[in-house]
């Protein structure tokens, strides 16, 4: 029996682990948020976070102040920075949506712990991202009419035909879907810091963002309902919106834009990014708060290996632009891909991508650095560096000499460029570290239902024993084709 | 019997022992009943004969709903409001329709689910006689609620004592 118990903790490896009730579940992750002292790291992390977010402030006045102007933005490369930071935050808020969405219809038990905070990285790097092409326009409050189809007095309506007019609905939509998602997942778990918070105000705050959430067998019942239906409908959306995202691309005819690799590659190095993000935040949360029991090592191996998986698929992408390039025989075609990589003044961004992207991953095979917290941290921060080089690569790249030599033109980032990345940067980890302070990191009620108390009369739903009595038999039988 | 009893709750410590009881409280013929827990148990609609929500429904015309929003706006726009040659492209360039109302689809199909599932869940309501129990808050952390209302037709002074047959920790008498 206990080599049963082997096998099944090989196929399906806990998801929470030590001793946990649902009590110590709710007091472990509950207290974070309830409890008087906030640990200095936060303070610290908080703090240089806030700081490194004025430079945004400060960069956005500017702006506002003095026009784009103040950006390297010109003629040939109209679309630089702020294109390459839009789509690079988009991308990271994909591997929320993924986790909680995609891997809940595949009945996947290790989003559980992760998805929260996974959830909450998708708004902020899509609250970041929405800044760049809104502030793009310039004058965003004068933008709005082209934007959003409201009757206005000029008598105007947007171009539905325009692929940049698709994105603001699929990124509006998109923000929105995620916000509700998210907030759905709280409902239940602010219900239980209302429940627990000695703290008035608290008591009183999460209160009213419970909704007065008691918990009851036909709410949940419809709750349930409505978590599957947004999961259902978030899965299609979340495809949806780096495909329109890289139709902006995709749809012109600019060599190394025009190619119909672009959809399926994009989101694939929207999740590659994402789950990279998703690692650099959970491998120091789940140390400095202790969460090792949810997050465990096996979380983290599961991701380095999406991460991999979701990496190839990115490296097939580069590869088939080359051959499309060659393939297409134009000559416009080919010598973009020459330029890119080669003769162009930029190939070093090129090589640092495959670099960043492609060789750093490969190290993912091999147990040692899929096992290690050190090493999927550096690589998620190597692959993170790595898809800004891809968007960097197909941007400026082919931008900065398209089919006339007479308007070909360089680009170089101003200081402005560069504060207002690093600025949303700052802003998204200020806005990691309040969530991280005043909202349960991990969903409290879902974790409760991996626990082994939560399986009505021992019955576990998704666990089907012949699987494990076919492994058994298997695992004891000799191989058929051993000789003697 | 007290004028202002809302029900009668019962405590339970683990899933399976309120499952079990609901089904006893079903059996015995009670309606108006009602099972609070910390998490999702998806035996207790069985046991307390839930009948599955028609919130789908829902979400399926609000979905249908932006979809036609969503053509209607663009047709409206690009082919009887203010048409407008773009390269010499149909005015009725369908293809280049279907983001703009696909997202709007998954928008109002959203929307419908999340604020349907309030809606039909009578949400918000800051206040509830169950409340009033002292350790109802354990509710929402590990303990498992039963309750019978007494409008239930077939309260009456003897459902406390069947109740407490069921074998839950406490029995409390719930105050409107």
């Amino acid at each position: 029996m206990s080599e049963l118990k082997d096998i099944q903790q090989r196929i399906y490896p806990p998801m929470v682990e030590g001793d946990h009730t649902f009590g110590t579940v709710s007091d472990k992750i509950g207290d974070l948020t309830l409890k008087k002292s906030t640990p200095f790291f936060w303070f610290v992390g908080f703090g240089i976070s806030f700081m490194v977010a004025q430079l945004l402030l400060m960069t956005v006045v500017y702006l506002l102040a003095k026009g784009m102007g103040i950006f390297g933005n010109n003629q040939p490369v109209g679309w630089a920075f702020p294109i390459i930071n839009f789509v690079w935050w988009i991308g990271i808020g994909h591997a929320g949506t993924l986790i909680s969405a995609i891997l809940l219809l595949l009945n996947q038990k290790w989003r559980t712990s992760i998805n929260r905070f996974a959830e909450a990285m998708t708004l902020f790097a899509v609250a970041n991202a929405a800044v760049f092409p809104l502030l793009h326009t310039g004058r965003p409050w004068l933008a709005a009419y082209w934007l959003f189809p409201y009757p206005n007095t000029m008598g105007i309506w947007p171009q539905f035909r325009s692929p940049l007019i698709w994105d603001v609905f699929a990124v509006s939509t998109y923000a929105t879907i995620s916000l509700l998602f998210w907030y759905v997942g709280l409902i239940p778990d602010l219900a239980t810091l209302r429940d627990r918070a000695k703290n008035k105000f608290f008591k009183f705050a999460y209160g009213i963002l419970s909704w007065g959430w008691r918990g009851s067998a036909r709410h949940w019942h419809r709750y349930e309902l409505a978590y599957l239906l947004l999961a259902g409908l978030s899965t299609p959306l979340v495809l949806s919106v780096h495909s329109i995202v890289s139709f902006d691309f995709a749809v012109s005819q600019l060599p190394g834009w025009h190619a119909t690799i672009f959809p399926p590659y994009f989101v694939a190095g929207a999740i590659f990014a994402g789950f990279a993000m998703v690692l650099i935040l959970c491998i120091p949360l789940r140390v400095w708060y202790n969460m090792k029991d949810f997050i465990t090592d096996t979380h983290l191996i599961y991701m380095g290996k999406v991460m991999l998986a979701t990496g190839l698929i990115v490296v097939y992408g580069y590869a088939m632009e080359f051959y499309f390039a060659w393939y297409s025989a134009a000559p416009y075609e080919w010598f973009m891909m020459l330029n890119r990589v080669w003769y162009g003044p930029y190939w070093w961004s090129y090589w640092l991508l495959i670099l960043c992207n492609g060789m750093s991953i490969q190290l993912l095979w091999f147990k040692r650095f899929r096992e290690s917290p050190f090493w999927l941290f550096v690589i998620s921060v190597i692959v993170s560096i790595g898809m800004w080089l891809e968007r960097f690569v197909i941007i400026i790249t082919s931008l900065n000499r398209d089919f006339l030599p007479s308007s070909w033109g360089m680009f170089a980032p101003t200081i402005f460029d560069i504060t207002m990345f690093v600025g949303t940067l700052g802003f998204f980890f200020s806005l990691i570290f309040l969530f991280v302070r005043f909202l349960p990191i991990i969903s409290i009620f879902e974790v409760r239902t991996l626990l082994p108390q939560a399986n009505v009369h021992g019955h576990q739903q998704d666990f089907d024993e012949s699987v494990l009595e076919v492994e058994y038999t298997y695992d004891r039988t000799d191989p058929p084709n051993k000789e003697d | 019997m007290d004028k202002n009893l809302y029900g009668i709750l019962a405590e339970f410590d683990t899933a399976t022992e309120m499952v079990d009881a609901a089904t006893k409280v079903k059996e015995a013929g009670f309606t108006k009943t009602d099972a609070f827990s910390p998490f999702p148990i998806h035996e207790i609609d069985e046991a307390l004969g839930i009948k599955r929500s028609i919130l789908p429904l829902l979400v399926f015309f609000g979905g249908l709903t932006g979809l036609c929003l969503g053509i209607g706006l663009q047709v409206f726009v690009h082919y009887i409001d203010y048409p407008l040659n773009v390269g010499g492209r149909p005015y009725l360039s369908w293809p280049s329709f279907v983001p703009a109302s696909y997202e709007l689809t998954i928008l109002l199909a959203g929307f419908t689910a999340v604020f349907g599932m309030l809606f039909l869940n009578g949400l918000p309501r800051p206040y509830h006689p169950v409340f009033n129990v002292p350790r109802f808050s354990l509710a929402s952390r590990e303990k498992f609620f039963l309750l019978i209302e007494s409008a239930d037709p077939k309260f009456d002074d003897e459902t406390r004592s069947f109740m407490e047959s069921l074998g839950p920790q406490e029995v409390f008498d719930v105050e409107e």
